[in-house]
């Protein structure tokens, strides 16, 4: 029983853990998203565009396995799993759950994404800012997962990381020619960095999904990515000729369902058509 | 006439199915057929199994050519296909073949040279002549093009725009 116990923890946490990853990928991606026919010239904004599909992308796989997950759980569990009312209407009438459900039924305190992806794009020197901290957590990130233990992840990471070098590559480059640029992006970016970085904290912070899965060699510990991140970040910034915020107040909470406002803005829009016309396809 | 099926018919047969956003290649070119199956189901009936690869993860065009592969099938008479996704190993240009390569050179889009595997080629350091005037004077405009697959590049010679399939 205890044994029995013990593997259904373990899949509960590991669902939790693949959401968490699947989460940060589509709210990333469908921010990006928002600049769509709205980027200062038309190479950035299909290049914006680009990467947003890598994370929608990216969220589909990973939203196509923690479904599978989800229904491979005990029935009990599924109860207990999810608070959102439309997951429990599926819940109860006993239809297994696939990728759409958990992009565009979940409420608010169901997800799991750090608060740095549903920050809102603001300006260009904001963005960038925002994609350089995730950026280059990701590209650590999916380099370490590539050694989980759980195959269906390490694939996703693996096909993931080719992805992330180019988004890393492209924040990079941004981060030092705004920093690096004129007075007035110089003067903007800072802003963005020292207002951002807030929010950077809870990347590398392990929680108590973080810890079980690193446990069970199926996710990876971030106190190395942290380290590795510092040093990229260290890098890009005195390239760009900024300084390091000195660390005050880190925010938490978004891994354990709780957002900034932002996230319900973000969620009315992304989930209206499917809350408005269940089931309705294109 | 009911003469088995063997794996080779059916690479033949999906040798018309191209990819919708460049179609002067096809799927075999591009190196995403993984690997064909030819079975019978519990029925007594054929079925094929094509497991794929994704280009990108988000890449539009993968539901649509696992469409076409169905109609392809369907129209050799193969009404049971399964369509199986797979991820790791993850695809690479290297799986590119040389015909496609010589394909897109043609149709004005400058093919992969190097092997991923190489970090430079990832990141396109290297030199990419102009597809029309052949100039080496080109720029990168942006790694990011019209498709996931291809990156901006302008001609300095000749002054044409143009696109590059990425090495991956």
């Amino acid at each position: 029983m205890i044994e029995s116990n013990q593997l259904v923890n373990k899949a509960t946490s590991q669902l939790s853990y693949t959401l968490q990853i699947a989460d940060n990928a589509l709210i990333m991606g469908h921010r990006l998203s928002e600049w769509c026919g709205h980027g200062p010239i038309l190479e950035q904004d299909i290049a914006l565009t680009n990467i947003a599909l890598d994370h929608l992308g990216q969220a589909r796989s990973l939203y196509q396995y923690a479904a599978e997950q989800f229904n491979a759980l005990p029935a009990a569990e599924k109860e207990k799993f999810f608070v959102s009312p439309a997951l429990q209407s599926i819940i109860a009438t006993g239809k297994a759950m696939d990728e759409d459900d958990m992009a565009y039924l979940r409420d608010g305190w169901d997800f799991r994404n750090v608060l740095l992806v549903e920050q809102p794009n603001k300006d260009w020197a904001y963005t960038v800012v925002r994609s350089l901290c995730y950026d280059a957590f990701n590209f650590f990130f999916y380099t370490a997962l590539q050694k989980s233990n759980d195959e269906t992840l390490a694939a996703i990471a693996e096909k993931s990381l080719k992805e992330v070098t180019y988004h890393l590559r492209w924040s990079s480059e941004w981060a030092i020619r705004l920093g690096d640029g004129t007075e007035e992006s110089n003067k903007r970016i800072k802003e963005a960095v020292t207002d951002r970085w807030q929010y950077t904290g809870e990347l590398y912070t392990m929680n108590a999904t973080d810890k079980a899965m690193q446990e069970a060699g199926i996710g990876t510990n971030l106190d190395d990515i942290k380290a590795k991140w510092q040093e990229r970040i260290n890098a890009v910034m005195s390239e760009a000729g900024l300084d390091i915020p000195s660390t005050g107040w880190m925010q938490h909470g978004g891994k354990e369902g709780r957002h900034t406002e932002h996230l319900g803005y973000i969620l009315a829009e992304l989930q209206f058509m499917q809350r408005a016309y269940p089931n309705m396809e294109w | 006439m009911q003469h088995d099926i063997s794996e080779a018919d059916i690479y033949q047969w999906l040798s018309v199915v191209t990819d919708p956003e460049v179609p002067v290649l096809t799927i075999l070119d591009l190196g995403i057929v993984r690997n064909v199956a030819v079975s019978k189901n519990e029925a007594g009936e054929k079925e094929a199994t094509i497991t794929i690869t994704p280009t990108y993860s988000g890449c539009p065009a993968m539901d649509v050519i696992a469409i076409n592969i169905r109609m392809a099938l369907l129209s050799r008479g193969i009404k049971h296909v399964i369509i199986e996704n797979q991820l790791s190993p993850a695809w690479t240009t290297d799986w590119m073949s040389e015909e496609g390569k010589r394909k897109l050179q043609e149709y004005g889009i400058v093919p992969p040279r190097r092997r991923s595997e190489n970090k430079l080629g990832l990141f396109e350091e290297d030199i990419v002549n102009c597809p029309r005037c052949g100039s080496a004077e080109t720029l990168l405009v942006s790694q990011f093009g019209a498709t996931s697959c291809k990156a901006l590049y302008k001609c300095n010679s000749c002054h044409e725009p143009f696109e590059h399939f990425k090495c991956h």
